[in-house]
């Protein structure tokens, strides 16, 4: 070894919970490899504890990000997109060290960007597109908006490590939910940069967390959690599928699949990924009718 | 008795003694028998068996409705997978609409005599069936007929195709309108149609299905099948069907999201509700009175979006009640076909049974119960209108949905407080708000848990009207644009 070479400061891989970066209450990690077998890194093995407090913390969240204006929605998914564009050479490093080329690694970071500027423009704008004034036959003022599901629980697109988190998560906060997503198992390197992405980024704590472990173990808990809204899976594993709407039946959770999506591609952004975490609400007033009096110029 | 105070105390029991004000049976020609619809003719079941539907007022037998067994539901589907494959996905968007027009149209035409035979095979009072039950049902067809041509334009960028065969199971206590909220969507978007009535309500179904033949639709496109959980089941498990629409309870509702889970049956599911309905001391107190009584007792509380639980600002508590109270000693309970009459009878026995329980349940929980002096017919299932004051939240009749004309009744001082307290329950289908302040109404309607939100009205519905649930009063919308979505693949 030379005696001025620099050793090379390794980065812990942790979880995001609430806006903190602890490891896995379980204490268990496994070993994330390239295609050939070398080890990148020890990743958090996430347990079932982990995701109750995830939970907890997206159903504290839940509240103020549903609450704020969408103005400001959009103006926090800016920011992230913001935030990924200074890193963008670190996420390039991650993916190619996760066996992407390099044009294939510049692609897929500059289109998470460009897909969280997207959403961004989407956040005050697709409440226009799906809700609708009611023209009912009796005198009443009657209108249908859109509101957030609450929870979301998503198992990112495995098959990529950036992309894929980014087109599930972004139109999901943008539409006012919380989320909890498990990263891809064998690509999670970029999920937890990204939520370093997320941390610099006014998102408030709790809006967005991500876990990182084996899908197979997370997904029971994704599925049955009681106080979780919707469940988001992507993969086409059909003995999966079922089992998250067996589960989900326990408290008529909602479960969105997403199947042959390629998030890599611009046909996989619109509104109505959006539209596929809201609920409809439909409001009813009286109109005052008294003295059949008539609408002058 | 009731405590003395400022209000002047309105005397009832004299002058309301109404004379006798009978609709005319004369109008209903409801057969001895009724068989099952399937490819467009009545057909005998395979199953030879046939079970009874009675009048719940009197507890006469009506009719004998055919029992569809396994056999017969995929005969049903049968009919309606070739009706969708070879004639009604390519009929034309616009010849669709006008079948469905002449559904709407020949509903209008025989509006009285579906609501005499409503109001005979359901209990409820005639006043409703004739005011509401019927003319919206026709509505909803005349609404969706319209969306038929017109569906490019309710989905931007999107190419809506229908799903196939829908398998649609509704409940006793809208007969008539539920079918009509299943069937006019999914015809309109080009779907074909199995769906089976409640048991206990399977005639105004079944003159539905008169109304098609007449109408001509072709053979297959609706086919109508009676039977009970059985039945439904395996219309539910039939593996030709490519969407459930349910509208029932929220018991039943998790069964069929299970039992659906290894399929791609899209559904939607349409369940129980325990509505908070929240006066607040600046509201119109006699308007919000009147509306908390439509709000749990139309239709005998056997409404999924009834408001059950009251919640009342303290400084107010004492006057609503009274108020209330005084309301409820004049409403008319009695015979459903008397058009004075405005609480009919409870739709079946068993029923009563249920609520008869929870009557005893909450006495037993320490709640206080008031009912109403009215006297009860002797034959019939009837139950007072009821109210329950000194509930606590974690009280089942505070929790669970009674379905029946049965209120609980709880205080609160402040918005939050309120707020925690309705949104307090797995369920979310529906809540009331009354007061004065607007500002005051949009924080309420904004941060309440639930699909249709009410606001100094209540129980109010319109096919322009998108209804539905949140949490675990279902998914999915019916009525309005937002209704079509349940019936489309994009």
């Amino acid at each position: 070894m030379a005696t001025n070479s620099r050793l090379e400061v390794l980065k812990t891989y942790k979880i995001y919970i609430g806006g903190q970066f602890p490891r896995t209450e379980s204490g268990r990690t496994y070993i994330a490899t390239n295609a050939k077998g070398d080890s990148l890194a020890n990743v958090c093995l996430s347990s079932r504890k982990d995701f109750r407090d995830a939970v907890g913390s997206a159903r504290g969240a839940f509240g103020g990000w549903s609450g704020r204006a969408a103005f400001n929605r959009g103006q926090i998914l800016y920011r992230i997109a913001e935030m990924l564009e200074g890193r963008k050479a670190q996420f390039i490093e991650e993916l190619m060290k996760q066996d992407a080329t390099k044009v294939n690694a510049e692609k897929e970071v500059n289109l998470s960007i460009e897909r969280l500027i997207y959403y961004s423009g989407w956040c005050d704008k697709y409440q226009q597109i799906f809700s609708s004034v009611n023209p009912v036959a009796s005198s009443h003022f009657n209108f249908s908006v859109l509101e957030p599901m609450g929870v979301v629980a998503a198992i990112a697109p495995q098959d990529t490590s950036l992309i894929g988190l980014v087109s599930i998560m972004a139109p999901i906060i943008a539409g006012g939910n919380t989320c909890v997503i498990s990263a891809s198992e064998t690509k999670p390197l970029c999920a937890v940069t990204f939520a370093e992405v997320l941390n610099s980024s006014d998102l408030p704590g709790g809006v967005v967390n991500i876990l990182t472990g084996k899908v197979a173990e997370l997904l029971p808990f994704f599925a049955d959690h009681m106080d979780v809204n919707a469940t988001c899976y992507s993969e086409k594993d059909a003995a999966s599928i079922k089992m998250i709407k067996e589960k989900a039946a326990l408290n008529v959770k909602r479960v969105i699949l997403y199947e042959n999506k390629k998030w890599i591609t611009v046909e996989t952004q619109s509104p109505y990924f959006i539209n596929d975490f809201q609920e409809v609400k439909t409001t009813w007033h009286p109109i005052e009718n008294i003295g059949g009096g008539k609408v002058g110029y | 008795m009731a405590k003395k105070n400022n209000t002047l105390k309105l005397k009832f029991d004299s002058s309301r003694n109404l004379a006798p004000a009978p609709e005319s049976k004369s109008v209903a020609k409801i057969a001895e028998r009724y068989e099952l619809f399937i490819n467009g003719k009545f057909e005998k079941p395979s199953s030879k068996k046939y079970f009874d539907t009675i009048n719940p007022a009197t507890e006469e037998k009506l009719s004998s409705i055919a029992e569809a067994n396994n056999a017969d539901v995929n005969k049903a589907v049968v009919a309606a997978r070739n009706a969708y494959e070879k004639g009604w996905k390519k009929t034309s968007p616009k010849e669709r609409a006008k079948y469905i027009y002449r559904i709407a149209r020949i509903i209008q035409e025989k509006a009285r005599e579906l609501a005499v035979i409503e109001t005979l095979d359901g209990g409820k009072p005639i006043r409703e069936s004739r005011d509401f039950d019927v003319p919206t049902a026709a509505n909803h067809f005349f609404y969706y007929a319209g969306w038929a041509d017109k569906l490019e334009y309710a989905f931007p960028n999107r190419n809506p195709q229908p799903l196939g065969v829908a398998g649609q199971i509704i409940p006793w206590n809208f007969p008539l309108l539920m079918a009509a909220w299943k069937i006019a969507p999914a015809l309109a978007t080009g779907n074909t149609v199995v769906l089976k009535p409640a048991e206990t309500t399977s005639l105004t179904a079944l003159k539905l299905a008169e109304i098609i033949q007449e109408a001509d639709l072709p053979p297959g496109v609706v086919n109508i099948i009676t039977g009970a959980g059985a039945t439904g089941a395996a219309l539910v498990n039939h593996n030709d069907i490519n969407k459930i629409a349910f509208t029932g309870s929220t018991d039943v509702g998790k069964i069929i999201q299970k039992a659906i889970a290894g399929t791609n049956k899209k559904a939607t599911l349409e369940l129980g509700g325990k509505a908070a309905n929240i006066i607040f001391d600046d509201a119109p107190l006699d308007q919000a009175v009147e509306g908390v009584i439509n709000g749990i007792f139309f239709n005998q509380g056997h409404v999924c979006c009834a408001g059950s639980r009251l919640f009342v600002q303290e400084s107010v508590y004492k006057i609503v009640l009274q108020k209330l109270k005084d309301r409820m000693e004049s409403l008319i309970l009695g015979d459903p076909l008397d058009k004075n009459t405005d609480i009919g009878a409870i739709n079946s026995k068993q029923q009563l049974e249920v609520i008869n329980k929870y009557l005893k349940i909450g006495q037993q929980e320490g709640a206080e119960m008031f009912q109403s002096s009215c006297a009860i017919p002797k034959k019939g299932f009837y139950c007072r209108p009821t109210i329950f004051t000194n509930v606590a939240q974690s009280n089942r009749i505070a929790q669970e949905e009674i379905f029946g004309p049965v209120l609980s009744i709880q205080t609160f001082r402040t918005e939050d407080e309120v707020i925690e307290k309705a949104n307090n329950t797995p369920f979310g289908l529906s809540a009331g708000v009354w007061t004065d302040k607007g500002s005051k109404i949009f924080n309420m309607t904004s941060k309440l848990r639930a699909g249709v939100i009410w606001a100094n009205t209540y129980n109010k519905f319109d096919p322009t009207s998108p209804f539905g649930g949140y949490k675990e009063s279902g998914f999915g919308r019916e009525g309005g644009l937002h209704g079509l979505s349940a019936y489309l693949k994009m």
